[in-house]
């Protein structure tokens, strides 16, 4: 039977056993998966794991197997973005922090499925299909990270790595009911993700607790030279896990409970931070007034990089192509062709935003939210140490409930977009149940003071039970 | 005199310069020189585009670029940021070109040409770095090729595109422009003109104050001439037929010497443009001092102190400091012989000779040059058997010195001369009587006679002297 097992218990498998014992039992496991949640398997694993039993466990994360999301680019392994567009190729290259990985002695299984160019909250628009959500198949394990949050809720790997746009590593690990990190903008380097918005997206590990969320930061976070938006600044993640709240300052936003959010979810966020005042810290309901915009700025931001970040997809140097008597029609062919419907959506409405016209109404109109919105941040952060509320407004929903109404999805965006458009970091934690589905807690705090989120998050999860609840069928 | 520009031409010029002396392109470490390399050889994933891949800006690139704005006499921007163009082309693997938009490296500046009626300002708009895409390279001639290739060594290279304003009156204007500006350019030692694709020109030209037509394609400075001389006679004869000139861009087929219509102003791409998220903005005010203190002296600067510190005409000095390399040359030689007559022989017969064979400064050494001016100076040899040396120096090569020897150059002595007068006088009577009778022609076959006599060594202008002389008395 599939189990979570934390970082350190495998440490201590390996330890007794074997890398190589450690990789095929979850290659086994996965084997028998029933949610769609790898897209590919890297055949060069076991030999990894082999070469890591030769060399002695060299390495922070030695035989630790991890799981990593399609559009991170990984060298002689498929990187798809889950669309048809870019089937068939494969990258010459590692990203930084497949780099950091393989040098921490990580073995990678495979690739994990995600919402095509990572544009959704689902994980349905995939060109693989829709992965389940382990604790019930029939509902959607949140996106676009769905596959690296669900191989992690299922068993199938201890942690991922997944990118964070709009919420796309919290919202599925809220989803899915693991932890779920998005870093400050800048922390991680992004060289070799597969840009979506690359002024709003970090990549961000997930894993069943905070600790092993810490351990992956500890190796992929830091500087590299090649992404000039990443900065130069040490720090230990590890350090923060203490159990220690005493004194600190919590500020609940009163927008991220507005119209529309599930009593339920309310209820369990609401019981999270008391839980919180029982543990010596103290909050106070504050207002941010500009974050019923940030949705609509967000989404205009995003589309108009997406429309220009996937100009490079024509057929002419790798992927999907399409035939056409001409250049012109083969690239618009392998584009109609190639991308889903959502991913044009985007495209479109992104093209139209960044238009002769319409460019000042549109983007340059959302530029400024985002400074209102991140100025929001700015003044609320200057009184409080981190804020708090739901990462998402309801528990997963169906599968095919909310796609073909994609503004009913968007909507679900709307308490993790606005930490994307200010740049700060934030964590999901799993903080109760609601009719049998997770809930996941949001904690926001300072630009580069992840410390302080991971320290809070330790400490709910040292004095709670959530992070032991599990999916059926998984121990 | 005043130009008066009847036909109101205004022509505003767009060069791309590649700074192919940079080591690495713009936003990768690939190297530049890929002149003579195999197709796609210089590329990585930052310049083919490849999925996940992010620029990172080349700090000398912004240097040269900073040097080049501050050699044109432009202000620097404070903070200078890059803008994405966007447009679809096989060439371009990004589908954007990553350019500057509206915090260029450099702003409003200025340069001198000599214009149609002297010195005369001509003024830039902006000078801003891009990246240069690939190359499409067809199989064979285009019409016949089965397929287009693409290449991408060029992709990534740094690019600075110096715009002026329409300040320039005629295709002559508009070539002394490029040639000032290439002068520039050369002694920043920033680029290698010779290399293929090292400078491209967009033309903008208008007449009567009409509309402007954007002339692209151009690839030489005599093709830039050429192209402009083509569009000022195609819009004043459509004016004479009672058309309307109106906003479009054109082609320059080189080949056949014309320009042809690519799109009028509805068909004109909306390039998007929108700041580079992946390159965050970049402050290089606080560099300018420091960039200036790397200025080398420029071009008019020179010309100035050539001819005060050498007493040159202006002409010669001008000349002579066009190319840095032959104003080192010339003041390597000046420093050796009368800085006067090493001005005339570089600038007025070296050059042409240079010119006439295709061939550089480099093709001629300052010692043999100094040997030359040495021996025409001190009236050991004449000027006509100077030229001669330099001459077949350059086309047979040999020192001048063994020239003069085995051509048995030096000047004849006087007494030679004398006597060969003495002897073309007394054979040719006739001619003698003829010029006595007031045939000046007649004069010029008895000092014909003395050059045959002396088998040339003599000096033309003494011997006819001297022939006088003699039929005075």
């Amino acid at each position: 039977m599939a189990a979570w097992t934390d970082i350190s218990v495998i440490r201590q498998k390996i330890t007794d056993s074997s890398a190589e014992e450690v990789t095929s039992s979850y290659i086994e496991t996965i084997g028998k998966s029933k949610i769609n949640g790898f897209t590919t398997l890297w055949d060069e694993a076991i030999n990894v794991a082999r070469k890591i039993d030769a060399n002695g466990h060299d390495g922070a994360l030695a035989g630790i197997p991890i799981a990593i999301k399609e559009n991170i680019s990984t060298k002689g392994l498929s990187t798809t973005c889950s669309s048809k567009i870019l089937q068939g190729y494969v990258p010459p290259y590692d990203a930084h922090v497949i780099e950091r990985l393989k040098e921490a002695g990580a073995v990678i299984l495979g690739k994990t499925n995600m919402d095509e160019f990572a544009m959704g909250t689902s994980t349905e628009s995939s060109y693989y299909g829709p992965t389940l959500n382990p604790w019930d198949h029939e509902r959607v394990p949140g996106g676009s990270s769905g596959g690296s949050a669900a191989v992690v809720a299922a068993g199938e790997a201890p942690a991922s790595l997944g990118s964070d746009t709009g919420g796309s590593v919290r919202c599925p690990a809220a989803f899915c009911g693991v932890v779920g990190l998005k870093p400050t903008y800048g922390c991680i380097s992004r060289y070799g993700l597969i840009s979506y918005a690359n002024s709003l997206e970090q990549i961000g590990p997930l894993a069943t607790n905070v600790a092993d969320v810490a351990a992956l930061m500890d190796v992929v976070a830091g500087y590299d030279h090649r992404d000039s938006t990443s900065i130069n600044r040490d720090n230990t993640y590890s350090d923060a896990l203490k159990d220690d709240v005493k004194g600190l300052k919590i500020g609940v936003p009163e927008e991220y409970f507005a119209e529309g959010i599930d009593e339920k979810v309310k209820a369990a966020v609401w019981d999270s931070i008391s839980k919180f005042e029982e543990m010596g810290a103290t909050y106070e309901k504050i207002s941010m007034p500009h974050t019923k915009y940030a949705l609509a700025a967000y989404y205009i931001i995003a589309m108009s990089e997406a429309s220009s970040n996937l100009a490079r997809f024509d057929g002419t140097r790798y992927g999907y192509r399409a035939d056409g008597e001409n250049w012109h029609v083969m690239a618009s062919k392998t584009r109609a062709q190639g991308f889903g419907a959502e991913v044009k959506r985007r495209i479109l409405l992104g093209t139209y935003a960044l238009s002769a016209g319409y460019h000042d109404k549109y983007y340059l109109k959302a530029l400024k939210v985002r400074t209102l919105v991140k100025q929001d941040f700015d003044r609320a952060l200057a009184n409080v140490d981190v804020l708090m509320g739901p990462t998402m407004p309801a528990p997963a929903f169906k599968i095919g409930e909310k796609i073909e109404d994609p503004l009913s999805l968007y909507l679900t965006d709307v308490n993790t977009v606005p930490i994307n458009l200010a740049g700060v970091p934030s964590i999901s934690v799993p903080c109760g149940l609601a009719d049998g589905m997770p809930v996941g807690l949001q904690i926001i705090g300072k630009h580069f003071d992840e410390n302080t989120i991971i320290r809070a998050a330790y400490s709910f999860e040292q004095n709670t039970d959530h992070h032991n609840k599990r999916p059926p069928e998984v121990a | 005199m005043v130009y008066e520009n009847p036909d109101g031409v205004r022509i505003g010029l767009e060069v791309h310069v590649q700074l192919n002396k940079l080591n690495t392109k713009l936003f990768c470490g690939c190297s530049t020189k890929y002149h003579n390399s195999e197709p796609n050889t210089h590329v990585c994933p930052v310049c083919l585009g490849l999925p996940g891949s992010l620029p990172v800006i080349n700090e000398r690139a912004v240097e040269f670029a900073m040097k080049i704005g501050l050699a044109l006499n432009c202000s620097i921007v404070e903070q200078t940021q890059f803008h994405r163009k966007n447009y679809y082309y096989p060439d371009l693997p990004k589908g954007f070109q990553t350019t500057q938009y509206d915090y260029p490296i450099a702003g409003q500046g200025k340069i001198m040409i000599e214009g149609e009626d002297g010195e005369r300002v001509i003024r830039i708009t902006r000078a801003h770095m891009e990246e240069d895409p690939g190359r499409l390279q067809h199989m064979g001639s285009i019409d016949r090729s089965k397929g287009t290739l693409i290449n991408y060594n060029r992709s990534g290279m740094t690019l600075i595109e110096i715009v002026s304003e329409p300040d320039m009156r005629s295709p002559k204007e508009a070539r002394r422009y490029l040639d000032k500006l290439r002068s520039i350019l050369d002694y920043l030692d920033v680029f290698d003109g010779d290399l293929e694709g090292a400078m491209r020109v967009d033309a903008n030209v208008s007449v009567f104050n009409g509309e402007r037509v954007e002339v692209k394609n151009i690839s030489s400075f005599k093709g830039a001439e050429r192209a402009l001389l083509y569009e000022i006679m195609r819009q004043k004869n459509h004016i004479r037929r009672g058309g309307t000139i109106t906003l479009e861009t054109r082609h320059f087929d080189e080949a056949r010497g014309v320009t042809l219509s690519m799109r009028t102003k509805e068909e004109e791409h909306d390039y998007r443009y929108f700041p580079e998220p992946d390159l965050v903005p970049l402050r290089v005010a606080d560099r300018v001092p420091e960039v200036l203190k790397t200025l080398p002296e420029l071009p008019d600067a020179k010309k100035e102190r050539f001819m005060k510190e050498y007493g040159i005409a202006d002409m010669h000095a001008r000349a002579l400091t066009t190319e840095i390399k032959l104003a080192n040359f010339y003041e390597e030689v000046a420093a050796k012989v009368d800085p006067k007559a090493a001005a005339v022989w570089i600038a007025d017969i070296l050059k042409g000779e240079l010119n006439y064979r295709d061939l550089a400064i480099d093709a001629f050494t300052v010692d043999d040059i100094v040997d030359i001016v040495e021996l025409v100076t001190s009236n050991r040899i004449t000027e006509q058997s100077g030229v001669e040396i330099i001459r077949t120096v350059l086309d047979h090569g040999g020192k001048p010195q063994d020239i003069v020897n085995e051509k048995g150059l030096l000047k004849v002595e006087d007494d030679i001369v004398a006597k060969a007068v003495g002897e073309a006088i007394a054979e040719n009577p006739e001619a003698v009587a003829d010029y006595l009778a007031g045939k000046e022609k007649s004069l010029n076959f008895i000092v014909g006679k003395v050059m045959q006599k002396t088998k040339g060594r003599a000096d033309a202008r003494e011997a006819r002297e001297k022939v006088l002389e003699e039929l005075k008395e």
